[in-house]
């Protein structure tokens, strides 16, 4: 007889039937609730140095929607606000730490290259050495692809419990001078529980175009093209925009129209697909990426504006905390809803995704008190 | 052509309709800048459901030219 490749004795966990049509169907698994952390430091737009008189502050007000922000104090890292809002979240589920089997961060902002953020935190967490701990370095999409790996995860009942973290300290990343990005991200890092239980889904399409992929990018610093002295150098663009190579560049024109295009186009079809009415889901939450063009999508898509929570006007765009720290704000009135998501943007990436919260999902958003 | 040329004047908000026409430079009209362009992708989204892009805005000088661009699409 032919032998077979080492692996091939080994059975398929994973139910290639859940994939049909590009949709992610992961059975017996439920978000439990959700912390977010911002820092305490607000930065208001209508007194931002960046923007040369108060008109131009307003208009970009206007557009963004984005009146304040956080920033992240000196020191602080995007992983102190997981570290903070995970153990609230621990503490408030009263979760025995024991069983939490996967802890996954996702971040752009990491505390080193390497090694991943999420095995540094397992251990200041106190999280069981036989626990799954990786990071995902996806931004705008990343809560959803998160929760897209760690409730597949869970559904096999090979780990009890999941914590996703998520967040950038993308403050620390845009130029300060350039005033597309800077006056637009803040701080957030929120940490969200999954577990199995049994009758409980949630439901995903993901969706990727890399030639998009220039459209959001830091140019130096990776091995296409290695950190040098040059990569420092300022470069100023016709609005009087600065950056050096190793902060994000956004191509703003070509992000709004994949966002005004491609996310009502997607999202719809995965309505259809789930069998959903746009009118039957309580409430949508989308990346924080632009309120005008979240506005856009919105009546694209004929959602009320009670459908639609933005957390954009005081907490600016988020990256992949955007989505867990809008959901924060409506805190209990989470209970017992029906909740589509999506989120979209650096890659270009999209995700969306569909899942129905119990009567005990708690949620919540704190401020960053410190060590 | 006529109607687009409404269309473009509806996005701006401080130039006087007689200062557009098919040969305007749009990109050195006063108020054009990062946020009329946006409104310009919207009205275009909306209006003709089309997805212009940064480089199809780039590569235009005048009104025509951005007409047939779409017209292109």
């Amino acid at each position: 007889m032919k032998k077979g490749p080492p692996w091939s004795n080994c059975t398929i966990a994973y139910n290639l039937n859940n994939m049909t049509d590009g949709v992610l169907k992961v059975s017996n698994v439920q978000i439990s609730g959700s912390v977010s952390c911002v820092p305490k430091t607000k930065i208001a737009n209508s007194e931002n140095p960046l923007f040369n008189s108060s008109e131009e502050a307003m208009k970009f007000i206007e557009m963004t929607g984005v009146e304040e922000k956080r920033h992240l104090e000196s020191g602080v890292l995007v992983s102190d606000l997981c570290y903070e809002a995970a153990e609230l979240l621990i503490k408030k589920l009263a979760w025995d730490k024991e069983e939490i089997g996967v802890l996954i961060m996702v971040t752009q902002t990491p505390d080193y290259l390497i090694p991943n953020t999420a095995i540094i935190l397992q251990n200041r967490l106190g999280l069981s050495k036989n626990s799954a701990c990786f990071d995902i370095p996806l931004g705008c999409s990343g809560f959803v692809y998160g929760a897209s790996v760690i409730s597949s995860m869970l559904t096999s009942q090979g780990f009890k419990k999941g914590l996703l973290l998520v967040g950038d300290s993308s403050s620390l990343l845009a130029h300060k001078e350039d005033k597309t990005l800077s006056p637009l991200f803040g701080d957030a890092g929120c940490a969200t529980a999954f577990e199995f239980k049994k009758g409980k889904n949630i439901q995903f399409k993901l969706w990727t175009d890399g030639a998009g992929y220039q459209s959001i990018i830091i140019p130096d610093g990776g091995y296409r093209n290695r950190f040098s002295e040059k990569s420092l150098e300022v470069i100023e663009d016709v609005d009087g925009s600065k950056r050096t190579k190793v902060n994000p560049k956004m191509n703003g024109t070509d992000v709004f129209s994949f966002g005004i295009t491609q996310v009502p186009r997607v999202l719809k079809s995965f309505l259809q697909q789930i069998d959903k009415e746009a009118s039957d889901i309580d409430y949508f939450f989308f990346h924080q990426a632009n309120k005008f063009m979240l506005e856009m999508i919105r009546k694209k898509l004929k959602l009320e504006t009670s459908q639609v929570p933005y957390s954009i006007v005081k907490f600016g765009n988020t990256s992949s905390a955007s989505i867990p720290l809008t959901l924060s704000l409506i805190g209990d009135e989470a209970k017992n809803k029906k909740i589509a998501m999506c989120g979209f943007g650096v890659g270009l990436s999209m995700g969306c995704g569909y899942f129905e919260l119990g009567d005990e999902f708690m949620n919540e958003l704190i401020e960053y008190e410190g060590q | 052509m006529e109607e687009f040329i409404e269309n473009f004047y509806e996005i701006l908000d401080d130039t006087e309709r007689h200062e557009i026409n098919q040969n305007t430079d749009f990109k050195n009209l006063d108020e054009w800048d990062s946020m009329t362009t946006l409104m310009f992708i919207a009205m275009v989204d909306e209006k003709y459901e089309k997805q212009m892009t940064g480089k199809d805005i780039e590569e235009g000088t005048t009104l025509e030219q951005l007409y047939h661009s779409i017209q292109s699409k």
